[in-house]
């Protein structure tokens, strides 16, 4: 009924002019619904079965994959009572885990029908506006009306298959990673919630409801983050990603006011028509791309806003896939791309988005080399890949920001969903065993390409992907980004403009080198984690290994699938001194598919340039190839996986290693220099002065002391004395009589 | 004829008030406040004289009014003074803050 209701609104609202009228995205509203439907349902299965049923998930207790706190595993052994054989853990499913494992990755399936559906209305004809479907008014007062309204346009249309499409991939693989877990439907309903809110992020037709989803898909990370929240540890990691993202969400909040305050639209049609009032370069655009970017630099990990990203690793490793390497984390770089108008006409936000993300780039990346779990790497090296995708989105190549966005959710997922598969067999092996290892430390790991054979070669797939060895997906993505960097420096609004006293220019060949270095340190950290999780002899121990064993199909089908997109991924937007060298197909598919959206903003920022010669990019080119090959080279002939200790038998790094395995200590200075003062003047002097003193002390008592001491002088009166009274009562009147009189 | 009659009734009022606040027994007192009373009946008659009838319509009021006041405040006094036995106001102090 609520679908009628919807569908009758819609088809009042909808313009019959635009090409898309009467297709399949019409009914584009139904992407989000779905999932959300998948949220009710899962929802009220898991708050069944915490009322009424065996698998209490509320109940701390049986985690099969307790990750976070490392050191010690969350399981309590006490709770598995009786032997079955081999399988001497009674693993009890949760009650309604067949239902939940039909609807949870059912309705994403459905939505990434829907959306194939609505691609293909697309591709069918040519559209240059976006097509807006408006539901109802959300807000108005005076002149602010803010309609709740989806917008379906190309650069939308990307984000959305690759939500769910990567989405679906990665339920599916849930299916086999949760099936023990007693919050089994919990899961799946976050999972949904989640996906619900990053589609309306994506959907939404004006700045208010893209901040809906953006607030929502925070709050889903929290959720997830801390979703085995009986650890403390992860728990708090919950708490740090949604403090982090405050001060982002901030600034997105305060971008939003300035551009209502100047522009008088949040519409993306309204603000994109009206950009053009505000004077290019000027204050104040700079003032609204900045506000935004800060948004953005919370939501996407980037400098100074990156430190919660690492500490989310304490979620389920689907998560991590989904939610902090795939897409959310990546709505920061489709926000700038969004509003591609307005950071094109701010020369000084642009360069600050790439300078940026290229230093968090290479930050992120020289702190991935010394890191021993294995999430943990994976999750500097997104911090680090997201980046690159500031430093294209950045440079105003637009088109390579998103490109990467897309080539990155496959062997990011690939790569996170192969770490959860080595996982989930580590931690079975340890299980089984009753050891308390850490299922997470790769110095524990080493030879598991004898047990895990699929994810091994699926994982080296996504290592070279990642690592930009041609022909897979991140070569071409990360080259085109590389190569724009290098090629804005070479006249172009960017290039004339200054940066804190720096010529553009200049800055820019910084830029391309920092992401030059950044991708060596990619290709060595990246082989690094290949070598010794699946290399070199097996540290897991000699009792664990032959509970060592391949992940169902379950989870290693959809590692396939993203296996063939890391390979194949780069043919979306193949460049042409490429395809002019050999012909792998068409070329620039998916610049052309986005230059509706963002084309006019990268012509803006471009304008000027000087178009390199093929020589040059063939240069830049092999440039890459050299620097990812070597830093394979460089990995696989310096680190020796033989001579790894396991961890427990491991010694402290010293010096610099020291600094670097530590993350440079980043969270203990904030620590000191944000979280302490705030603690000292919150309590010496919010509570000690402010709160006791002023609040209790002056406002509180000190109102109850006037009070008394006025009832005391009015006591005084009180003479009890009839004839005072009267001569009070005289006086006054005389008072009176005087005071009418005399006036 | 007015201004005489007012100022009878100002001098009258003014007896009655300095009684009121110079004396110290609650009957005298009372009878002051009864020679107030009186002053203001004065006044009113001496207006209604160039103004017209209601101030002599007020003035029954008023006497209606001190004649339940007189026997209100008198069985008051009778009942201080059957628990006291006193009617001087200074040792009345009951309602001292």
């Amino acid at each position: 009924m609520i679908s009628a209701i919807l569908q009758s609104a819609v088809s009042g609202a909808s313009s019959a002019s635009h090409p898309l009228a009467g297709t399949a995205a019409e009914y584009m509203w139904l992407l989000p619904l779905l999932p959300l439907l998948g949220f009710v349902i899962n929802g009220v299965l898991s708050l069944n079965s915490a009322r009424f049923g065996p698998g209490d998930p509320n109940t701390p207790g049986h985690h099969p994959h307790s990750e976070g706190a490392a050191d010690a595993p969350a399981i309590s052994h006490a709770e598995q009572a009786g032997a079955f054989g081999d399988d001497h853990h009674a693993v009890k499913r949760h009650r309604w885990a067949g239902i939940v494992s039909f609807v949870g990755p059912g309705v994403l399936i459905l939505s990434f029908g829907l959306a194939v559906a609505m691609f293909l209305a697309m591709t069918a004809g040519t559209m240059e506006s976006p097509f807006v479907q408006k539901y109802f008014t959300w807000m108005a007062t005076g002149d602010l009306s803010i309609d709740a309204a989806f917008q379906l346009d190309q650069l939308s249309m990307v984000m959305v298959l690759v939500i769910t499409g990567v989405g679906s991939l990665i339920h599916i693989f849930s299916i086999g990673y949760m099936r023990d877990d007693p919050g089994y439907p919990r899961y799946f309903a976050y999972l949904n919630l989640f996906v619900f809110f990053m589609l309306v992020l994506v959907l939404g037709a004006n700045y208010p409801v893209l901040f809906v989803g953006w607030e929502g898909v925070g709050l889903c990370s929290y959720l997830l983050i801390g979703f085995w929240f009986s650890d403390k540890a992860n728990a708090d990691a919950g708490k740090k990603a949604f403090i982090v993202n405050r001060i982002g969400d901030f600034g997105l909040l305060v971008a939003m006011f300035l551009l209502f305050a100047n522009l008088g639209a949040l519409d993306f049609v309204g603000v994109n028509a009206r950009a053009l009032q505000l004077q290019a370069g000027g204050a104040l655009v700079t003032a609204i791309c900045l506000f935004m970017f800060l948004g953005c630099a919370g939501k996407s990990a980037q400098i100074p806003l990156y430190v919660w990203l690492p500490d989310a690793m304490a979620g389920p490793t689907p998560v991590s896939a989904l939610i902090h390497a795939a897409t959310m984390v990546t709505a920061g770089v489709y926000l700038i791309a969004r509003s591609a108008v307005l950071f094109s006409l701010s020369p000084v936000a642009s360069l600050t988005v790439a300078v940026i993300g290229a230093v968090t780039a290479l930050f992120a990346a020289t702190i991935g080399l010394k890191q021993w779990d294995i999430k943990k790497v994976l999750a500097y090296s997104t911090i680090s890949q997201l980046g690159y995708m500031f430093i294209g989105v950045g440079v105003g190549a637009y088109v390579s920001g998103i490109f990467h966005l897309v080539t990155h959710s496959f062997f990011k997922a690939l790569l996170f969903l192969g770490a959860g598969s080595v996982i989930h067999a580590m931690h079975g092996a340890y299980h089984r065993t009753h050891s308390h290892e850490d299922a997470q430390d790769m110095r524990n790991m080493g030879g598991l390409r004898r047990f895990l054979p699929v994810t091994w070669v699926l994982m080296w797939l996504a290592t070279l992907a990642i690592a930009g060895i041609p022909p897979f997906a991140g070569f071409f993505s990360k080259d085109e980004i590389l190569a724009s960097a290098f090629e804005r420096a070479h006249g172009s609004t960017l290039a004339s403009a200054t940066w804190l006293g720096i010529p553009g220019s200049t800055l820019l060949y910084i830029i391309y080198a920092l992401g030059l270095v950044s991708a060596l340190l990619t290709a060595i950290y990246m082989t690094r984690m290949m070598l010794y999780t699946f290399h070199g002899p097996t540290r897991t121990g000699a009792q664990e290994e032959g509970h060592l064993h391949e992940a169902p199909w379950v989870m290693t089908a959809p590692l396939v699938v993203l296996g063939v997109l890391s390979v194949f991924g780069g043919w979306l937007n193949l460049p042409e001194v490429i395809t002019d060298i050999i012909p792998l197909g068409a070329r620039d598919m998916l610049g052309h598919w986005l230059e509706p959206v963002v084309g006019s903003a990268t012509a803006r920022v471009s304008a000027g340039e000087v178009h390199a010669s093929v020589t040059v990019e063939e240069l830049l080119i092999l440039a890459a190839i050299v620097v990812a090959v070597s830093g394979i080279v460089f990995a696989w002939a310096r680190l020796k996986p033989a001579r790894l200790v396991r961890k427990r038998d491991a010694v402290a790094e010293e010096g610099f290693e020291r600094v670097v395995a530590e993350k440079y200590f980043v969270d203990e200075a904030y620590d000191r220099a944000i979280i302490t003062p705030t603690y000292a003047v919150s309590r010496n002097v919010l509570w000690r002065i402010v709160d006791n003193g002023v609040i209790d002390g002056l406002f509180v008592n000190g109102s109850a002391a006037v009070a008394r001491g006025f009832g005391w002088m009015g006591s005084r009166l009180q003479t009890g004395n009839t004839g005072t009274y009267a001569w009070v009562l005289v006086i006054g009147v005389v008072a009176m009589l005087g005071a009418f009189t005399l006036r | 004829m007015l201004a005489e009659s007012l100022a009878l009734s100002a001098a009258l009022f003014t007896i009655g008030v300095i009684g009121v606040l110079t004396h110290r027994n609650a009957i005298i007192i009372f009878m002051c406040v009864e020679l107030m009373l009186t002053s203001v009946n004065l006044t009113f008659v001496a207006f209604s004289r160039f103004y017209g009838a209601a101030g002599q319509v007020f003035v029954v009021f008023v006497m209606t009014v001190s004649a339940a006041e007189a026997a209100v405040g008198l069985a008051i006094i009778i009942a201080i003074f059957r628990h006291r036995q006193t009617i001087n106001l200074k040792d009345i102090n009951l309602l001292r803050g």
